[in-house]
């Protein structure tokens, strides 16, 4: 994982070997999510692991790297579920026709929640968006005709599709984790080119002092608008991921919980890194399923392991790593 | 190409009901360094945000080579010839030295892009070595910000307001809570600056301000009290009245 901090990077001084492999982070990180299904005890938590790791990448990228604390980040992931689930379910389009449509949707929405949000600093932020995506839960609620209210989305089973006239069985576990592993690696391969552009270094600025950012001639509001609403597209794919993948969508997905599972993820994973957001994804999903296989309370452990990790561990399992075998620290 | 560069007509700035500046007209020409001193409370730090567009004044105008600032948002200045530095450090602490500045020199090309790899914009990289390397931090340009002395992250503060090529230079006292070497560093760096460019300086010592300005503006209670040469200002009896005279001379 090279520090997309890295403006050095040009008169770096010949790179370490790991540095060297790190800098190909989306090749890496393709390659180790096509392992998962058979590094984890199930194919089901894999999955998982894909989707969530997706929409935390997403949050990350407002998150970690723009330094926004968002208590909203649901809205986004339930929007893309949704938008999938109705396009399909509702109006017949193909799916893979569905997905963009309903990226693009979602990407709409965070607009609106952008252009009121991101006026505002600090608490008033994180509250502020809280307060919208309750409000899109409150709407997919009322709106059941459309979504299903409370008993969620159905009728939108995607049983088989044709890749290039190839006939796959999406309801095999193995080919739908490599065809929802391909959305990822899209997604993987898109947050790195935002993290290696201009723009990444903008809002690299912003985080770390945003008062200067603006004296240097950086349109701050606009700059958290439009990261708001490129991290809302991703994390939007990962709903869209999940709607394919569940043939469902649980209103579940829209409340705060979910936007506060997401801030755990990518607190326990690493902020500010590439791959966090897998590493946090993964290890929440597995500590929930092991702690609750012997106490219905596992939600207290976990908290407590959460609370632990901001204590001694702020750049998280991946960050930490990172640190420790010498990447992405400036080079002297 | 000397002649006047910005003007300030009638500027005034109210906090409600507390008058911090009031009908402050004054201009400055181009290829001087003009210090602006007064005593703790005179108004200038407010001065320097309306010059520098972090403040709107209430009332008063301002021309900067003719165009007119009013109205401008703060991070269009810079991309009209101004830029500044400030009085506490204002870095980017977690991005190396060299980042610090490049992403000070890409903010007047590109903002948006997110299709180009950043390392491949060579010219900002070769621009903010130059800025580096003009106030003495080249050696460290690999080291993360927050790793750097005082002295030298007021350096590295100058170098971010360098790299944009500004007409203007707005430096806020640049060498607040340094000691005494660090000091004759940064007034050496402030003289090579001086040749080149103009530059605007608040200060508050006194000493260091008269033997480097060509012109001091003396505020006192956000009015303009004097105006002139450094020995004028030296002589001035109003001046040594509210300023000099209070602070047992030279500060």
């Amino acid at each position: 994982m090279t520090s997309p901090s890295s403006g050095e990077v040009i008169a770096k001084p010949a790179p370490s070997g790991i540095g060297r492999i790190l800098d190909h982070r989306v090749l890496l990180s393709i390659v180790v999510l096509a392992l998962l299904p058979w590094l984890l005890p199930s194919k089901a938590l894999a999955v998982n692991v894909l989707i969530y790791g997706v929409v935390v990448m997403g949050y990350n990228l407002l998150f970690g790297y723009t330094g926004l604390l968002s208590f909203g980040q649901a809205a986004f992931f339930g929007a893309g579920a949704y938008f999938t689930g109705i396009a399909i379910g509702r109006y017949g389009v193909p799916w893979f026709a569905a997905v963009p449509i309903a990226v693009s949707l979602s990407t709409c929405l965070a607009a609106a929640i952008g252009i009121v949000s991101t006026r505002t600093r600090g608490i008033y932020f994180s509250m502020v968006t809280l307060a919208l995506a309750q409000l899109v839960y409150y709407v997919a609620l009322q709106a059941a005709s459309f979504t299903g209210g409370e008993n969620g989305l159905r009728g939108f089973t995607v049983d088989r599709i044709s890749l290039f006239g190839l006939q796959v069985n999406f309801l095999d576990p193995v080919n739908k984790y490599y065809v929802l592993m391909a959305l990822a690696a899209l997604a993987m391969w898109f947050q790195s080119r935002i993290l290696n552009s201009p723009f990444g270094a903008v809002i690299e600025a912003i985080r770390e002092n945003e008062q200067r950012a603006r004296a240097c001639g950086y349109d701050v509001e606009r700059s958290k608008l439009v990261v708001f609403m490129l991290s809302g597209a991703i994390s939007s794919l990962g709903g869209c991921m999940l709607a394919l993948h569940l043939s469902i969508v649980p209103l579940d997905i829209l409340h705060y919980q979910t936007s506060g599972m997401i801030v755990m993820m990518v607190l326990l994973g690493g902020a500010r890194s590439f791959f966090g957001p897998f590493v946090g994804a993964a290890s929440f999903l597995i500590l929930e399923d092991v702690i609750s296989l012997w106490t219905p309370h596992w939600q207290i452990v976990v908290g407590a392991i959460f609370v632990l990790f901001v204590l001694f561990l702020p750049k998280g399992i991946w960050g930490t790593l990172m640190d420790v075998i010498g990447v992405g620290k400036a080079r002297p | 190409m000397s002649g006047e560069l910005l003007r300030a007509e009638g500027i005034g700035k109210r906090f409600g009901g507390f008058v911090a500046l009031e009908g402050i007209t004054v201009s400055f020409a181009a290829g001087q360094l003009t210090s602006i001193i007064g005593p703790n409370g005179a108004g200038k730090s407010t001065f320097f945000n309306i010059l520098s567009g972090a403040l709107t004044p209430t009332s008063g105008k301002l021309h900067f080579r003719g165009r007119e600032l009013n109205g401008l948002p703060q991070h269009r200045f810079v991309h009209q010839g101004i830029s500044r530095s400030y009085q506490i450090t204002n870095i980017f602490p977690d991005l190396s030295v060299h980042e610090n500045v490049r992403v000070a020199a890409q903010a007047l090309t590109v903002s948006y892009d997110i299709w180009r790899n950043r390392t491949r914009l060579t010219e900002l990289h070769a621009r903010a070595d130059a800025a580096l390397e003009a106030v003495g931090l080249l050696a460290r340009r690999s080291e993360l910000a927050k790793f750097l002395s005082h002295g030298q992250q007021r350096a590295l503060e100058i170098a971010i307001a360098l790299v944009s090529e500004p007409e203007l230079l707005l430096l806020d006292e640049p060498t607040a809570g340094m000691g005494p070497e660090e000091t004759k560093d940064m007034v050496a760096l402030l003289e090579r600056l001086a040749d080149k460019r103009t530059v605007l300086l608040v200060e508050h010592k006194m000493k260091m301000v008269l033997g480097l300005s060509k012109r001091v503006v003396v505020l006192h209670h956000g009015r303009l009290l004097a105006d002139g040469a450094p020995d004028e200002i030296r002589s001035n009896p109003e001046v040594r009245r509210v300023y000099l005279g209070q602070s047992e001379g030279y500060g």
